[in-house]
């Protein structure tokens, strides 16, 4: 079966505004291409799953005022400092936050992958992060012997979009993650998934053994679209590096409110010849 | 023998309490824990591993995100090293806010993997190289993560030292607090009880100085572990050790 192939516009324009869209973090595959395509859109109300955590995409969604909650281990732009539009949206109380634990994100995805309502964790007990989570829940280990054995229990998390990019994909929307593995968790747990690819390249994946073993099946693919530097300005691994020098002035802009529209100016909303591509 | 930075002492000083371990793991922004795995690592006769986060040559794991947490629940992880913008008197760490949860004066990151690995990795070595009453505090704002639990609550793994600029604190798991186990060279006893701002014990003896490493480990540390740290860490390795 062929898949739908789309541009990066009519990607993002499949994603509805107040979807739960999970992203993987700046050094695995991020589609930041179709995540200015969001914000040319001006999507509202999303609700970002971080997995685990995120970076520059989530702080330009949460800046171009995309998102209304974040639910993540962690938002990081590693060197680069504390993400200045997250760490506002925080302080003014514009987001709902989520905090988690990284295993917590990729356990409760992992529920979803099975279909079980509910999966077990270790640790937590005692945190704050527990305390701000009304979702989770503290039960008793009903395999103990004899004494307690309290543990978390974590409902499925189950994304209504997982929106990532990948190296390579075919024509049957079967997508190559290579090592980026919790991308397949992804898109097993997603109720769709959205994928950009550097390219699409000829034949099928899944008729070579090696790529295979890293591929995601297109069973579970909704739409690809090819994104030649999909991931700029971020890098991706086995790829290209990161531009630096603008993440550098990225987040030097981004340090007001006013200094980010100029970004987004600049680089987003004007950027027709991405939006025409 | 050749001035002796403070990196260097803070490297050899943790390295010492990783030797016979199997698998140290390194998570992010951490160059000095992982120079202190990787010397661990140098005098193991090849019998530690060292897993680096970021890093492609030091890094073994190929099943996705989850991995490094599944290997640390089922207790293959025998270390790791959590920070905190602040840690208190009970080894409570917070990565998360300081002031009000919900409308903070000062957000930061997140709980990353801390909310777990805590609980299940046997020796988790704290660091924070700012010891200030600022950062060494009474009672954190936010607990990410707890120092130590009640007793039926599963908990094979916790806190094991705490390394700062000045002094190395070692854990008393009797009495839930920390302990001054040596004091750098440069610092006093006095400075470390006026830029803490929890309650630790003192040993009864003398508070002895962190050791200064001797000229076969600075050598160690100056150059295998200097070329292979530069790779995850460059600006680190060539502010540090001039490795371009």
């Amino acid at each position: 079966m062929l898949a739908r192939q789309l541009t990066i516009e009519e990607l993002a324009s499949e994603i509805p505004d107040g979807s739960k869209v999970a992203l993987p973090p700046d050094y695995a595959y991020c589609a930041l291409s179709a995540v200015r395509a969001l914000i040319r859109q001006q999507k509202r109300d999303l609700h970002l799953v971080g997995v685990p955590s995120l970076g520059f995409q989530a702080d330009m969604l949460i800046g171009a005022g995309c998102v209304a909650t974040v639910e993540t281990a962690a938002v990081t732009l590693s060197e680069y400092g504390l993400a200045p539009r997250f760490t506002a949206a925080v302080k003014s109380g514009s987001i709902t936050m989520m905090d988690a634990t990284c295993p917590a994100i990729h356990a409760a995805l992992q529920a979803s992958e099975k279909g079980i309502p509910f999966i077990p964790l270790r640790g937590l007990i005692g945190s704050d992060i527990l305390k701000n989570r009304k979702d989770w829940k503290v039960g008793n280990n009903p395999f103990a012997d004899e004494k307690d054995d309290p543990i978390v229990f974590l409902p499925a998390l189950k994304p209504d979009v997982a929106l990532i990019h990948a190296p390579i994909g075919d024509k049957f929307g079967n997508v190559w993650v290579g090592v980026r593995r919790e991308q397949m968790l992804m898109a097993h747990a997603a109720k769709t998934t959205y994928v950009t690819v550097e390219e699409i390249v000829e034949g099928n994946i899944m008729e070579d053994l090696q790529l295979k073993a890293a591929a995601i099946p297109g069973i579970y693919i909704n739409a690809i679209a090819e994104a030649k530097n999909g991931a700029w300005p971020v890098g991706i691994p086995g790829g290209y590096d990161s531009d630096h020098q603008h993440l550098k002035g990225y987040v030097e802009l981004a340090q007001t409110a006013e200094g980010f529209d100029k970004y987004l100016n600049e680089h987003i909303y004007n950027s027709k010849a991405e939006a025409a591509e | 023998m050749s001035t002796v930075l403070l990196e260097e002492i803070l490297i050899n000083a943790i390295s010492k309490n990783l030797d016979g371990l199997g698998h140290i793991a390194v998570g992010a922004s951490s160059p000095i824990p992982g120079a202190a795995a990787l010397l661990a690592r140098a005098r193991s006769n090849g019998s530690m591993r060292v897993s680096i986060l970021g890093s492609e040559d030091n890094n073994f794991f190929s099943d996705g995100g989850k991995e490094i947490f599944d290997i640390a629940g089922q207790g293959r992880m025998d270390a790791f090293f959590l920070s905190g913008a602040q840690i208190d008197g009970k080894a409570n760490v917070n990565l998360v806010a300081v002031g009000d949860y919900n409308h903070p004066k000062a957000r930061f990151p997140g709980s990353f993997g801390s909310g777990y690995l805590y609980f299940v990795v046997p020796r988790v070595i704290l660091f924070r190289l700012e010891h200030t009453p600022r950062t060494l505090v009474k009672e954190v704002d936010f607990i990410s993560a707890p120092g130590f639990s009640d007793d039926d609550v599963y908990r094979p793994g916790g806190p094991y030292k705490l390394i700062t600029d000045r002094c190395l604190f070692r854990v008393n798991k009797q009495k839930k607090c920390f302990e001054l186990e040596s004091v750098h060279p440069g610092h006093t006893v006095n400075e470390i009880l006026e830029q803490t701002g929890f309650e630790f014990l003192l040993p009864d003896n003398e508070v002895p100085e962190t050791e200064t490493p001797d000229e076969a480990t600075l050598k160690v540390i100056r150059g295998e572990v200097a070329r292979e740290i530069s790779e995850i860490y460059p600006s680190f390795a060539s502010r540090v050790f001039g490795i371009k």
